[in-house]
């Protein structure tokens, strides 16, 4: 809206970025989930992409992450043009993706899940197995050292705190040599304090020098920890900012619509309570 | 940091050895066991006779030759309603190929085995392909295998059962691998208790010391998770199909071995038995959870109640109520002891 995505931050930095998304389109039979975006992700930074319900964040991150790929457009990975046909590519490719619901087993213990789609293994022929006590210390010091102390790596990993499960998946993927660190909604579900455990995981894994993709709808989230924001509205991408382009206040108007929400709160004041919610007697 | 390094076992303290044994899946399987076994001994008087007991671990080897892969299956999150008749499909197959081609029984028997597994395949290949239901999926192949059992036979043989085999070359062998009899000190083991211990051990393996192990927990728990970081979720289950296959085959080779002849419509209704010993042996229904011991367990209920009866010399009538009661009974202690074990946990 404000700024031309052409040419707003691209080229700003020297090097070729890890990930770089051109005027990528993607159509779900006649239905047009996400049209022009273009975003870069540099290693050392985080690109925030924001945007309400529907907005296509999700399709996003499945074309990044190998689950979809795109119509249209160009995907590039470490300057390589790419399509990626499944989500073990990606991986191939340094690309982790931490999904908000799904980035684990409940039922399986932690241990088994950190490694899961990555066991390692010793023994030859019939005789090769997993190596169970390397799986448990590498878990247990993985995560101590993202100061996540667990009781027990044996319990199900659905016995622990939505904050946990997010920063157990963060720390999976730096183990395994991330270079991107794809995060969806990772503070969507959480409560203040625990969204903060996990922005702090999100900023050691950039200060280990990985490009982060945060997806998010919470502007006051990004702009704690974000570099670039992206900011797309039902498909399409109606801004792309430098940190240093665009302040809170302004990140939250385009992101909650503008003059929508002015509007919005302007019907709000003046609408009266419904009778069945308790007359005009208003909650808060 | 270093404080914290064994904080974590001091709170691990709390986390006892019976806590351990509380949160395995066979636990309320193994109680359900030890109450039956309990139950016959006192009204049976015969029970505890090394004969009597070798008879019971023969009719629960032949349900859990089938009931590990089922098991297998179900915490891969899926079903296999035609594993019954699957058994009879490839006890028909080797027993037609080899009177038919005249050739000698071992080479039905591989033929057979070529065509079991590739059914196995077909059913995980049709299940990830259409991604239907594997309830559907498979109750489709149970019919079209008992249409096909029957049809085939009385083409074939002109009756509704095989022609005898006993007298071709490579039966007397075969019948040692499948259908032969071990004597130790006076009690005769059926060469399927071994087979069926041996699937356990390999089972077990599988299950908790293999990548492909970890897989089956992982697309049973959540395969869209699964597949997010990797794990190959349609291979796995594919592979799980063709696990039951294999078991099938080893099933269906005792059954020609031990009777020499084999009837068309055998097998229905076995299905249900297999998956009923997999949950009695705490499979969770909706996958993700349980253990190939458990099912053993579970085939070992079943057999105990099925031969305890006849031991305690009632009228047979009544087995299958008494049957039905029993596992109903072993569930809902499995069920109790999983929630309390889970409530202290």
């Amino acid at each position: 809206m404000t700024t031309n995505p052409e040419t707003a931050p691209d080229a700003t930095h020297g090097r070729t970025a890890l990930v770089e998304l051109d005027d990528v389109s993607k159509y779900y039979g006649n239905i047009r989930a996400l049209e022009g975006v273009s975003l870069e992700v540099h290693a050392g930074e985080i690109t925030c992409v924001l945007g309400d319900n529907g907005a296509g964040k999700s399709t996003l991150i499945k074309i990044i992450a190998g689950l979809h790929r795109h119509d249209a457009g160009t995907f590039r990975i470490e300057g390589e043009d790419v399509s990626l046909s499944n989500p073990r590519e990606a991986l191939d490719r340094g690309i982790a993706t931490v999904y908000q619901d799904l980035a684990v087993v409940p039922l399986m213990p932690v241990w088994r899940n950190f490694f899961l789609g990555s066991e390692p293994t010793k023994g030859k022929g019939p005789f090769r197995r997993l190596d169970v006590d390397k799986m448990r210390t590498t878990t247990r010091a993985e995560l101590l050292r993202m100061g996540i102390d667990l009781r027990d790596v044996d319990q199900p990993i659905g016995t622990l705190s939505g904050g946990e499960r997010q920063c157990v998946a963060i720390a999976r993927a730096v183990y395994f040599g991330a270079k991107v660190l794809v995060l969806d909604e990772p503070t969507a579900a959480l409560g203040v304090k625990q969204s903060g455990v996990v922005l702090k995981y999100v900023a050691a894994a950039r200060d280990a020098g990985l490009g982060v993709v945060l997806i998010t709808h919470n502007p006051h989230h990004a702009y704690l920890v974000g570099d670039r924001f992206v900011l797309l509205k039902r498909g399409t991408m109606t801004g792309s900012h430098l940190r240093s382009d665009i302040t809170l206040d302004e990140l939250t108007r385009q992101m909650a619509g503008g003059s929508e929400l002015e509007e919005l709160s302007h019907e709000l004041q003046r609408a009266p309570a419904p009778g069945h919610l308790g007359g005009p007697a208003e909650k808060e | 940091m270093t404080a914290t390094d064994t904080a974590g076992d001091e709170r691990l303290l709390r986390r006892s050895v019976w806590r351990k044994i509380l949160g395995r899946p066979e636990l309320g399987s193994v109680v359900g066991a030890g109450a039956v076994f309990l139950f016959f001994s006192v009204v049976a008087g015969s029970f505890l006779q090394p004969s009597s007991l070798s008879t019971v671990l023969y009719a629960a080897s032949t349900i859990g030759i089938m009931a590990v892969p089922v098991a297998l299956l179900m915490i891969g999150g899926e079903f296999d309603l035609s594993a019954g008749v699957l058994v009879t499909t490839s006890a028909l197959v080797s027993s037609m190929f080899s009177y038919q081609m005249t050739a000698n029984v071992w080479v039905g028997v591989l033929v057979s085995l070529l065509v079991t597994v590739a059914i196995g395949a077909f059913n995980g290949f049709m299940l990830t392909r259409t991604k239907l239901p594997s309830f559907i999926i498979t109750l489709g192949t149970f019919l079209m295998l008992t249409g096909l059992n029957l049809g085939f036979t009385k083409l074939i043989s002109g009756t509704v059962s095989t022609k005898s085999i006993a007298d071709m070359e490579g039966f007397e062998s075969a019948k040692k691998l499948f259908a032969s009899q071990l004597t130790i000190g006076s009690v005769n083991l059926k060469v399927t208790i071994l087979w069926w211990f041996a699937l356990v051990a390999i089972a077990t393996w599988i299950l908790l010391r293999t990548r492909f192990g970890n897989w089956i927990f992982a697309v049973g728990g959540e395969a869209d998770a699964a597949r997010a970081v990797g794990v190959p979720v349609f291979k796995t289950k594919i592979g799980l199909y063709m696990g039951v296959a294999f078991a099938a085959w080893v099933s269906g080779q005792h059954l020609l071995f031990s009777f020499d002849v084999v009837q068309s419509g055998e097998g229905v209704g076995n299905e249900l038995i297999y998956i009923i010993a997999a949950v009695i042996g705490g499979c969770l229904i909706t996958g993700g959870y349980g253990s190939a011991i458990g099912s053993a367990v579970g085939a070992f209920i079943f057999g105990m109640t099925s031969k305890g009866i006849v031991y305690a010399e009632w009228n047979p009538d009544w087995f299958k109520f008494f049957l039905g009661a029993m596992l109903l009974l072993a569930t809902l202690l499995n069920a109790w002891v999983r929630k309390r074990a889970e409530a202290t946990a």
